[in-house]
């Protein structure tokens, strides 16, 4: 028998909330299946199990906070006889659990089917297993904040609970009071300050011309359905993946005064949460992945951070953060290293210029890219030989 | 397909890629991925989506018809009528 833990959350996030469970006891669970879910400071993370087995208990109530390596749950191997006790389950616990194998407040189920939430006899505890309450990540946390009691709200017409659903208990704060700061900025605020506190960065900028990388889009685009297009980020992603291999100083983890290396470049994608804030999930093994599955990665990726749930390992895994302006912003961003890492590549917004183009003066597109790195792993002149070698790669977008 | 039942679908579609924004409160004839803050990646989606849904290809070049949600309305009116 072995205990599923609560996984690490990154940097900046040492605990979280269970919220939810996708597997009962007795059912089987396959390595790579979501088990739980967890609401944490940056929205709702999608805990995997780790082996092959059988759920078989809940060590944990749904709603209860826990810090990282917490046990949630015990899984049976296979063929395994189920335990007669855990032996690190309070007894209280064990009890309830053995002669009910579901959470504590199950009689709620019922009713939340069948009536209106409202009426629910004091249901504290989130929707039991079976009816997944949908509510958006916006709603969750200002539920949080307010006290609101999930278990109270009622959904929109289209079954989900959105912020305009929770507008009764949310009177605005008068004009005077300062609002408090919501959970992600906290975690942004925690992870920046230890960032600019801790690390030395030094910044590099580079223009490009991208001019052969766009009309490379538009090409590969041309007689592509919809759902097959590929977007200039993704170019950028595989270049940065490309040279690291060479300045593998940049790619990794600066841990205890230690720099940990690492071939794989899981490269962070910063991405904007629509109610508030950012996140940089990683792309695992980035310089192994052809140009169209790091597309469809990507498109998943986004996807789901827009519905604010992704997977723990994507949070803690990135050895390398890009964070794009997009086509609406300004020319250049200079990143903040997302600790423990040890760079981050900002890439601006694209504009057509004059530039010299075979000795010719010519409106050409270009895109200016930038590096922030810690001082304490590398230094700025090899910090330049990567850059430039992205600009290059970039210029050769048939070979990325 | 009626005109109604396309700005239903588009409506719906930016929807479920902007939950947070009204559709009844932006500037119809205003830049739609400003409108909505949507970024490249939420526009393909929104394209993908309603592609499927009305069979139809949305190429690229069409992007540009594509602006506001007026411009695209008309562009879906005219390429399903």
């Amino acid at each position: 028998m072995s205990q599923f833990l609560m996984p690490s959350l990154g940097a900046d996030m040492d605990a979280g909330t269970l919220v939810e469970w996708l597997k009962k006891p007795g059912e089987t669970v396959a390595r790579g299946d979501i088990i739980a879910v967890v609401e944490t400071q940056k929205g709702a993370i999608e805990i995997e199990v780790f082996e092959d087995g059988v759920l078989d208990a809940y060590l944990i109530d749904l709603g209860t906070k826990v810090p990282v390596g917490t046990p949630l749950a015990t899984i049976l191997k296979a063929g395994e006889a189920k335990a007669a006790a855990p032996k690190d389950v309070e007894p209280k616990d064990a009890a309830s659990k053995k002669a009910a194998p579901k959470p504590v407040k199950t009689p709620a189920k019922k009713t939340a089917a069948t009536s209106p939430p409202i009426t629910q006899p004091k249901a504290k505890a989130p929707p039991p297993v079976g009816t997944r309450q949908r509510i958006t990540p916006a709603a969750r946390r200002q539920a949080a904040l307010a006290g609101v009691d999930l278990a109270t709200l009622a959904p929109g017409p289209d079954g989900i609970i959105a912020l305009a659903d929770l507008s009764a208990p949310t009177a605005p704060k008068s004009a005077t009071q300062p609002a408090p700061m919501s959970d992600m900025r906290a975690a942004i605020a925690a992870a920046m300050s230890r960032s600019k506190r801790e690390i030395p960065h030094y910044y590099l900028a580079h223009t490009i011309d991208i001019t052969t990388a766009e009309k490379f889009v538009t090409r590969t685009n041309k007689k592509r359905t919809p759902d097959q297009r590929i977007l200039l980020g993704a170019l950028y992603l595989k270049a940065v993946a490309k040279a690291l291999a060479k300045y593998p100083e940049l790619n990794g983890h600066f841990i205890d005064g230690l720099f940990h290396g690492s071939k794989a470049a899981h490269i962070g994608v910063a991405t904007n949460i629509r109610s508030g804030g950012l996140i940089a999930p990683a792309i695992h093994d980035v310089q192994a992945l052809e140009l169209d599955t790091l597309m469809d990665g990507l498109r998943d990726l986004v996807a789901r951070v827009r519905a604010g749930r992704f997977r723990a390992r994507e949070l803690s895994d990135a050895t390398i953060t890009v964070t794009s302006l997009g086509d609406r912003g300004v020319d250049l961003l200079y990143g903040v290293i997302n600790p423990p890492q040890v760079a981050i590549i900002g890439v601006g917004t694209a504009v057509e210029r004059p530039w010299v183009h075979k000795s010719k003066i010519t409106p050409r597109r270009t895109v200016t890219l930038t590096l922030a790195a810690d001082h304490r792993v590398s230094d700025g002149h090899r910090g330049a030989l990567f850059l430039s070698a992205v600009g290059k790669h970039l210029q050769t977008p048939e070979d990325l | 397909m009626k005109t109604n039942d396309i700005e239903t679908a588009l409506q719906e579609e930016l929807r479920r890629i902007a939950p947070d924004i009204e559709i009844s409160d932006i500037d119809k004839s205003g830049e739609l991925r400003e409108e909505m803050d949507i970024d490249s990646m939420d526009f393909l989606n929104l394209v993908t989506a309603l592609g499927k849904r009305l069979k139809l290809e949305m190429p690229e070049a069409d992007y540009p018809k594509m602006n506001s949600f007026n411009d695209m309305l008309a562009y879906l009116q005219e390429k399903t009528g």
